[in-house]
């Protein structure tokens, strides 16, 4: 899947971009199972075609889209993001999509809409996941209307130059990139615009541990782990420091006006 | 002892040097594979990990030698409690000096910032540091020092590292909600714990009178 190199501002950092084989065999997808290789083992069974994504809510011009018309929507570009995992981890990966911003003007929201809601896959045929109760299926996520809008807010639809791997996400999913990881749903089916904000997934199972913003923060700890540094997977050895995580994974400068005025340790 | 039989003191000499070797395997191909860089993606994530799960499964092999033991009416099993014992010490020592090293960068003053800030590192500390008195006391010169009673109870320490030891590894999965493994060695503890309660209280004294143990 080709990609023009994006020219939004901050979307191709000069880093270091994963290697492959780890970006594809490490992953949260817990409805392939909590372990990092479980995806990379069971995800072939996914079915990716025919695929339609639901956009409704408060819109003026709902619709189901096919997979191919998300993909003709606007023009495909290559962008290069840091992931930053809850888990204290990350990665660089070249993705290739679009800002959501286009889906978002084609069906243009109401005055009222505030949030948008991403509702992912949960097919108990294909995803052995799902039938364990580790999480509330579907996989809900969420953004305000304007994190949604922000340029850098990505519909991926393939990484290092193709179509996604399913362990990854096929057919598309978000990647937002100054949030953890787990604020970029993979495999979406439903496109939702509310006035209240969703109720996300991981909130529902630990409200304490993951909020609604979710927005990478080395001053907010986790409860259980600083948030303070991250390993860079495939690259960092056993050996190597721990490098600092920036504010916002490193995208403070576009994305800062988002949250002014807001005390970051009460949304987190 | 004097009179047992050639067969079994050969088994005696050789069951000590052959679980010896068989529990340093875990360590020996975890240096290899961390040497070799075949820990996967995350290395340090599955080194202190794997250390943990190692220090837990000896846990319960140390706990499991007086039940086989008894039911099994296998005396000879007494000969390896010790060793096992020490061998949880020891990985739970690397598992310890792996966070320390691999994810605190020996930054000992951010180490002690973080243990009591988290409370899942907290029990975990909690269970090593008492062990440490269990892994001091457990030569035999140790027992006579001590005498045998309080050297007992003392080393009755280890039932709430067990408790510690299981909070911890709870803790640590909670945040996403994924107890499957920690309810299988929950279990196995509580089993192995639940067998000495019952021996305690509910067992007639009968099941008591032929076997001097506890």
């Amino acid at each position: 899947l080709p990609g023009a190199r994006s020219t939004v501002e901050g979307a191709v950092t000069m880093e270091k971009v994963t290697p492959y084989q780890d970006a594809t065999t490490y992953n949260n997808f817990y409805e392939f199972g909590t372990d990092k290789d479980d995806p990379a083992r069971y995800a072939h069974t996914l079915v990716t075609q025919p695929w339609t994504v639901e956009v409704d809510g408060l819109v003026r011009k709902p619709g189901k889209f096919g997979l191919e018309d998300l993909l003709k929507l606007s023009a495909q570009e290559e962008r290069i993001y840091r992931l930053r995992c809850v888990e204290g981890w990350s990665m660089v990966i070249p993705w290739v999509g679009y800002s959501l911003s286009h889906l978002i003007d084609r069906v243009e929201p109401l005055g009222s809409a505030k949030y948008v809601e991403f509702v992912t896959l949960a097919d108990p045929k294909t995803m052995p996941g799902v039938r364990s109760r580790v999480l509330d299926w579907p996989y809900v996520e969420g953004l305000r209307l304007d994190e949604a809008r922000h340029p850098l807010t990505l519909l991926a639809f393939g990484m290092y130059g193709e179509v996604l791997p399913k362990q990854n996400g096929a057919p598309l999913r978000l990647v937002v990139p100054w949030k953890y990881g787990f604020k970029s749903g993979k495999s979406l089916v439903r496109i939702r615009f509310t006035e209240q904000e969703p109720r996300i997934a991981w909130n529902k199972a630990a409200a304490n541990e993951y909020g609604f913003y979710s927005n990478v923060n080395p001053n907010v700890d986790h409860p259980r782990w600083s948030q303070a540094t991250e390993r860079r997977i495939g690259e960092d050895g056993l050996f190597t420091k721990r490098r600092k995580t920036l504010m916002f994974n490193g995208y403070e400068a576009q994305v800062g006006q988002l949250y002014a005025g807001m005390d970051l340790r009460k949304f987190f | 002892m004097a009179a047992a039989p050639a067969r079994g003191r050969l088994f005696d000499r050789a069951l000590k040097p052959a679980v010896f070797l068989l529990s340093l395997g875990p360590f020996a191909y975890l240096f290899w594979a961390a040497v070799a860089n075949e820990l996967g993606p995350n290395p340090a994530e599955a080194l202190i990990r794997s250390l943990g799960e190692w220090a837990l499964r000896f846990l319960c092999l140390t706990l499991a030698v007086t039940p086989a033991r008894v039911m099994f009416n296998l005396p000879r099993l007494a000969l390896l409690r010790r060793m096992l014992g020490l061998f949880t010490y020891f990985y739970a020592l690397l598992h310890l000096l792996g966070y320390a090293a691999f994810d605190m960068g020996f930054d000992w003053g951010e180490i002690v910032r973080d243990i009591p800030k988290r409370p899942f590192i907290l029990v975990g500390f909690t269970a090593f540091v008492l062990l440490t008195p269990l892994a001091a006391t457990s030569f035999n010169r140790a027992i006579r020092m001590m005498g045998a009673r309080r050297w007992q109870q003392l080393h009755r320490l280890v039932y709430a590292v067990a408790g510690l030891v299981i909070l911890h590894f709870f803790w640590m999965r909670a945040g996403k909600n994924d107890f499957a493994d920690v309810a299988v060695y929950g279990a196995i503890l509580a089993c192995l714990l639940g067998w000495r309660v019952w021996r305690r209280f509910a067992a007639p004294r009968t099941a008591r009178r032929g076997v001097m143990s506890r």
